[in-house]
């Protein structure tokens, strides 16, 4: 601490409550996690918990998917139904994915700039413990009269509103709660990856998972507050007889699509820039070979960022936006492809000529560059807007999202954990288990998504209970590989323990392509890292 | 290694399903319309244009997958960078995408003129059914699933238009262009013939435009496509067309019908005519949220069976299934049947699962109320 001080006094005086012993290790029992203000154990509590709503999200994507193995009404009712199809989504979202980011942004922004920890720790702190009771409010709709939450994850009003089950008001308290975490997490990485760089990392030296967590948590910070202004207006219809969303009352049922969107299209960039970027530090390290195009790829980040913000009506080109309007939001959308093409295209020359090796990490990321381009493509389609005009509100369009969502983020996850479980356990991952999760895992989204592409053209329309036989053999498919994928989740889980409890001791840097500040510290990361920041030349 | 569970998979369920009809439809069809076929070109172009690019970016990766191995000996290159290429493959694709957006921009227009049409109809969604009113030929109705219970439930075999069968399908003049004003009463919905490229959401207060002209006679079948509730899954679309002729008959026939209806609530109706006419109505309208023996789901959707209501003065019943119940999913039914037929729900409610009431509301009950309203 005491170098830290005469270098960043500013730094110092933020920290001032932390112990100023050299080599103190973490609090014991329970209030080591309640109280800590560690990068390393808040990321870790991060990482748990988005990995349980995971496993809980995908237990509704299984009662889901069991109900729609055959035609007919077998399992649940409709109204059950409704409210998994909508938890599934909003747990998804909300509580698997973005607060995994959250957690390797936790764990790695500090170790990759070179910092002793986030910038604002006790925030920090806040922010991740307001999730589990956001979740525990948003699950316990489940048990109330009336059911949870049976609107679909859009929430598109008035379902939600004049005809929602009491619940909604929970349901909007929660997210509410998930909205201030977003943004607390949001000021702290940029606080973190402005301030507390080591000497010499200029921005354009970042690596490019702290540029892409840097303009992501821009995103977040732009749009989580219209999310909470959305869910406001809502409120105030529901308790305080206003109409925003009621045209019996002079409001408009298609404004509260505007403003959701103008933050749903941001929100799936939020969650796929930082895999963006976890895949541009594995792809390089076991191509053992550059990443190509450095500049480009910041440059294209940014593009994409920017244009996230005026294409969010091609998510409405049926509920009869003008024409004008519709030309508008095509042609932007399409645009969106030449800076992704340029990322795709940077992570296959980065490959080029390389010395490829295949570990479970280049696995997963090699998947999430294929995967994710599907998905892209069917994007591209979507985004004809005639053509929409068949897509729009089909299993298409939950195929597309499906691919960009499960092989995009949920496998860049799933990359950056293998990649950095070394460094956080100190012991290597058993790597013949490690390639049997991504093969079951591959073989099994696979199955279950790629069909929906074609019940989605065939005419099946999403969120529906029951369907005409017609679609029945795809369905049965698509259920057996989301079984086996959500099966192969739990072995997982165990890969990921076994880890934790023995296994190789890992070297510093197990692998011999990998670049970058977080290798330079031993495995496992000591609890206090850079208190002395390193050179970078 | 993805390919081959699939298809053992396919062969295994190929087998189970044999005797059904197997339908492994990969694609859109290209539609009954001029401009369903303009679209179904669209679709194909874009997907061919993706495909082509799919081949290139695969086909390098998987080369450098194959060739460029570590354990083939292979040492790494060190280029990182060029400017050439990076400038390269950002024009392609924007030249590749303005050619797309080309046509895709000429269908649209042709899509958005709905003007100069020769039949007009207003389609108004309604938790969970479609309501068809041909303007200016005083021809309105209902359409309702008509896909039983028993099949949903599997308890019986389930017929090849399952849950794509209504009892009353919209008619339409083969070759007219026909203009839908699309609305909805209570959430949104959306309105989805996929042969006609027609989908348009259906939104309380406001009034969408499409437009369709069909080339061929025959039944076209269609759905929901936006999540409204419940039932989302049970509110399909049937079209049917017919040549001008036949149209023209089936137009007339309804007119007459429509006035053999006001005939009706003149009539003098006895306590078992109502009960008998009220069970269809019910069974039809209510059943979805109230359910078979008037149990309902609390507490969305309340018991009748024994209810203050159902059992109380008629007066206030009849009242609250006339104007619904504002705040809730009850929708004022005054609007959507007609006077015999509230008449014969109301009815029946009251004499149905021992709420054994034995009164009757009459048509002419419902008519007086419908009079006062409109002073």
């Amino acid at each position: 601490m005491s170098t830290l001080t005469d270098d960043h006094a500013h730094v110092a005086d933020d920290h001032a409550h932390v112990d100023h012993e050299h080599a103190h290790g973490p609090a014991k029992g329970l209030m080591r996690w309640v109280l800590t203000t560690n990068h390393k154990d808040i990321g870790t509590m991060y990482l748990w918990f988005s990995f349980a709503m995971f496993l809980l999200g995908g237990s509704f994507a299984m009662v889901i998917r069991a109900e729609l193995f055959q035609p007919g009404l077998q399992i649940v009712q409709p109204e059950f139904f409704n409210q998994m199809t909508t938890m599934h989504g909003l747990i998804m979202v909300f509580g698997a994915v973005m607060p995994a980011f959250v957690g390797l942004a936790n764990w790695m922004i500090p170790l990759m700039v070179g910092a002793p920890d986030m910038a604002l720790p006790r925030m920090n702190n806040f922010s991740f413990w307001l999730l589990p009771a956001a979740f525990l409010l948003l699950i316990s709709t489940l048990f109330s009269p009336g059911g949870g939450p049976n609107f679909g994850w859009t929430f598109y009003a008035p379902l939600s509103t004049t005809y929602a089950p009491e619940s909604v008001t929970f349901f909007i308290f929660a997210i509410h709660l998930m909205g201030i975490s977003s943004i607390m997490g949001a000021i702290n990485v940029i606080a973190t990856i402005l301030n507390l760089r080591a000497p010499g990392m200029t921005l354009m030296k970042m690596p490019l998972f702290v540029w892409t967590w840097l303009i992501t948590a821009f995103l977040l910070i732009a749009v989580m507050p219209v999310l909470a202004g959305c869910v406001t207006m809502m409120l105030m219809d529901i308790h305080f007889g206003t109409s925003f969303f009621s045209a019996a009352g002079g409001g408009d049922p298609v404004l509260f699509q505007h403003v959701f969107w103008f933050f749903g299209h941001p929100e799936v960039y939020i969650m796929i820039l930082p895999a963006f970027g976890a895949v541009s530090a594995i792809i390089p390290a076991f191509s053992r070979k550059p990443l190509f195009g450095y500049t480009s790829m910041v440059y294209a980040t940014a593009s994409i960022a920017f244009l996230s913000f005026i294409v969010w009506a091609h998510h409405m080109f049926v509920v009869g936006i003008p024409l004008v309007g519709e030309l508008f939001f095509m042609y932007a959308t399409l645009l969106i492809a030449v800076p992704t093409g340029v990322k795709v295209f940077n992570w296959a020359s980065t490959m080029w000529q390389g010395s490829l090796s295949f570990e479970t990490p280049m696995l997963f990321a090699v998947a999430f560059v294929i995967l994710f381009t599907i998905g892209g493509f069917s994007g591209l389609m979507l985004a004809i807007a005639p053509a929409d005009f068949q897509y729009h509100d089909t299993y298409f369009v939950v195929a597309h999202f499906h691919y960009v969502l499960v092989p995009g983020a949920i496998f860049g996850i799933f990359a950056s954990a293998y990649y950095w479980l070394p460094k956080w356990t100190g012991h290597m991952y058993d790597e013949t288990l490690g390639k049997l999760h991504f093969w079951l895992s591959f073989i099994g989204m696979n199955m279950a998504f790629f069909p929906m592409h074609f019940v989605g053209l065939a005419g099946m329309p999403r969120r529906i209970p029951d369907y005409n036989l017609q679609f029945a053999d795809f369905n049965m498919v698509s259920s057996i590989g989301a079984f086996m994928f959500g099966a192969t989740q739990i072995f997982f889980l165990f890969i990921v323990i076994k880890c934790i409890r023995g296994g190789e001791p890992a070297p510093a840097k197990p692998w011999d392509g990998a670049e970058g500040l977080e290798w330079s510290i031993p495995s496992p990361a000591p609890y206090h890292t850079f208190t002395t920041p390193p050179e970078v030349k | 290694m993805m390919r081959h569970p699939q298809v053992w998979v396919g062969l295994v369920l190929w087998s189970i399903f044999s005797q059904a009809q197997a339908a492994w439809t990969v694609n859109m069809a290209p539609g009954a319309t001029e401009v369903s076929n303009k679209v179904f070109d669209l679709h194909m172009t874009i997907f061919w244009i993706c495909v082509a690019i799919g081949i290139v970016v695969f086909g390098a990766m998987f080369w450098s997958m194959i060739v460029h191995r570590r354990s083939t000996g292979q040492v790494a290159a060190k280029f990182h960078e060029s400017t050439t290429v990076e400038i390269l493959w950002t024009i392609v694709p924007f030249l590749i995408l303005v050619a797309m957006a080309i046509p895709a921009t000429k269908t649209l227009i042709e899509i958005y003129d709905s003007t100069e049409s020769d039949v007009d109809i207003q389609v108004t969604g309604y938790q969970w059914k479609w309501h068809y009113k041909y303007l200016g030929q005083d021809v309105e109705f209902f359409s309702n699933m008509a896909t039983p219970a028993e099949q949903i439930h599997n308890q019986a075999t389930k017929g090849e238009h399952y849950l794509l069968e209504v009892d009353q399908p919209l008619v339409l003049p083969v070759g007219a262009k026909v203009r839908f004003l699309v609305t909805a009463a209570d959430v949104i919905h959306s309105w989805w013939v996929p042969a006609f490229a027609v989908k348009r959401d259906a939104i309380p207060g406001f009034v969408n435009e499409a437009w369709t002209r069909v080339e061929k006679p025959g039944l076209y079948r269609g759905q929901c496509t936006e999540l409204c509730g419940k039932d989302h899954g049970f509110m399909p679309i049937v079209v049917e067309v017919k040549s001008k002729a036949d149209y023209d008959t089936w137009l007339a026939e309804r007119k007459a019908e429509a006035g053999k209806l006001k005939e009706l609530t003149s009539k003098e109706w006895t306590l078992e005519e109502l009960v008998a006419r009220g069970d269809k109505v019910y069974h039809t309208t209510c059943v979805a949220c109230h359910q078979a023996e008037g149990q309902g789901l609390p507490p969305m959707f309340p018991a009748l069976k024994g209810s203050k209501i159902a059992t109380g003065p008629k007066e206030g019943h009849l009242n609250i299934v006339f104007h619904g119940k504002p705040g809730t999913s009850m929708a004022a039914f005054g609007k959507q049947l007609s006077e015999v037929d509230i008449a014969a729900v109301v009815t029946y409610e009251r004499n149905a699962w021992g709420n054994n009431k034995g009164d009757m509301v009459t048509p002419k009950d419902v008519l007086a109320l419908k009079q006062a309203e409109s002073k």
